[in-house]
């Protein structure tokens, strides 16, 4: 019952990542269905290189679209976006990205707090947030934020982690909803299909 | 502290109605998080009191102008990007008696003077003119004066070099009490005025645009008003140089120019 609920409600997924969540990403795309009918927004911090390799290294993991994310991109369900590197990564009422390249915000840009923070404003209730791996206390506030607007939130069990530091941090300061190890996450992004 | 949207539009019609600067057409997700972060950082209690500090205080506004817009760049930002300037675009605008260049939305300057560095080594400064604009005055102080941290110098040399460059850097500047003071020949090529993409119309014919990390923060239709200014104002052949993830795709100029096969430079075809 519950989870029909959940199956009906969300639009979009945001996930969150820093140090040792790319291989956490290798795991989980190629289990993902692909026919999801919510938006997958990930932020990943990375050294800030122009160059948009990781996009390609993820696409190649699965077959659900994957791009990284160009000035004014519509947000359409079904697709995975990843925010650019050296860019923090807004999200419109109208269901558009927005590209920011303001002060890093925990040393990072993209933050993964400024995007859980843009979606939270715009999804309300209609979003899952996901905290991974990372040694970083980037993601606490934008899961706060999340959670206040009525959101999910989840975060990456610290004992599967290769960095337990920032889901850790967040579990002590958060209300989280989950705690999952990676398989558990791919198996609840899939309980995600209408 | 959170603000509702309709808040928002409150302040911004205050703004437009009481000073004339329009930031209607910014992108909305962007231009709230910068207002919060004013709220945070000035330590307002609540949304009235910043509204009310704003109506009522001039000196204020200025502030809130540089706050909420992002001055945030570097010497040879993208150094892949300056490269491309250099080995590609340099060459082909020193053939012209003279060269007009234009930074629309040039913050607090470094890549103007990435300009007159590159223009300069390749003996190119002295038939050049660098115009310098942004809608905020305190930024273009800064252009004026053309000092910045002395602790930047090591991140912009690194930078200088990826772009190609083969001097050694720290020639171009003067370093006294942790300020970089960047040589005067650099500036006296380079003419500072205030201009507003918003609001303001073309006011020359240039050989080379550059309005790099600006457009991102307007809607789609500002975007296409600052782009078609930009035709305007560039002459047959010239070229238009925009940030790494900004594009023309969308816009009705699109059909008048044609991109270079590397980065997001685009040349004027008719």
């Amino acid at each position: 019952m519950e989870e029909n609920d959940i199956k009906k409600t969300f639009k979009a997924v945001v996930i969150g990542g820093s140090a040792g969540s790319l291989s956490v990403l290798f795991e989980m795309l190629p289990n993902l269905r692909t026919n999801l009918s919510v938006a997958i927004i990930i932020v990943l911090h990375r050294k800030n290189s122009g160059d948009s390799s990781l996009s390609s290294l993820l696409s190649t993991k699965t077959l659900i679209p994957t791009k990284e994310v160009e000035d004014k991109d519509p947000l359409i369900p079904g697709n995975i976006y990843l925010a650019p590197a050296d860019y923090h990564l807004l999200i419109e009422k109208k269901r558009s990205f927005s590209l920011d390249s303001s002060e890093k915000i925990n040393f990072s840009r993209p933050s993964i707090d400024v995007t859980f923070e843009s979606a939270a404003d715009v999804f309300g209730p209609k979003l899952v947030a996901i905290l991974l791996s990372g040694a970083n206390d980037d993601g606490t506030e934008g899961l706060i934020a999340v959670k206040r607007a009525g959101g999910f939130v989840v975060a990456q069990k610290p004992e599967s982690a290769q960095m337990p530091y920032m889901p850790q941090h967040a579990i002590a300061k958060v209300d989280i909803d989950l705690v999952l190890d990676v398989e558990e996450i791919s198996n609840f992004i899939n309980s995600l299909v209408k | 502290m959170t603000i509702e949207d309709e808040e928002i539009d409150l302040l911004l019609n205050d703004v437009l109605e009481i000073y004339g600067y329009d930031f209607n057409s910014y992108s909305r997700a962007s231009l709230k998080r910068r207002i919060i972060r004013l709220c945070a950082l000035d330590k307002f209690p609540s949304f009235a009191e910043l509204r009310y500090r704003i109506r009522t205080e001039e000196d204020y506004l200025k502030r809130f102008v540089e706050e909420i817009t992002v001055n945030v760049t570097e010497m040879f930002r993208d150094p892949s990007f300056f490269k491309v300037l250099r080995t590609d675009i340099l060459p082909i605008l020193g053939t012209k008696p003279f060269i007009r260049i234009w930074h629309a939305g040039c913050s607090t300057g470094e890549e103007v003077f990435s300009m007159a560095i590159m223009l300069q080594e390749a003996d190119l400064l002295k038939k050049s003119l660098l115009y310098a604009t942004d809608l905020n005055p305190s930024v273009l102080e800064k252009v004026r004066k053309g000092i910045f941290p002395l602790t930047q110098m090591k991140q912009y040399s690194e930078n200088y070099i990826a772009a190609g460059g083969t001097k050694d850097f720290s020639t171009y500047y003067t370093a006294n009490y942790g300020q970089a003071k960047l040589n005067q020949e650099l500036s006296d090529k380079i003419i500072i005025s205030t201009h507003n993409l918003v609001s303001d119309g073309s006011f020359n014919e240039f050989d080379l645009i550059l309005c790099r990390n600006v457009l991102i923060y307007f809607d789609k239709d500002l975007q296409e008003r600052a782009l078609k200014l930009f035709d305007d104002s560039l002459g047959t052949l010239g070229f238009l140089a925009l940030g790494s993830k900004e594009t023309l795709k969308f816009s009705t100029i699109q059909s008048r120019f044609r991109q270079l096969d590397k980065e997001k430079i685009w040349k004027k075809m008719i």
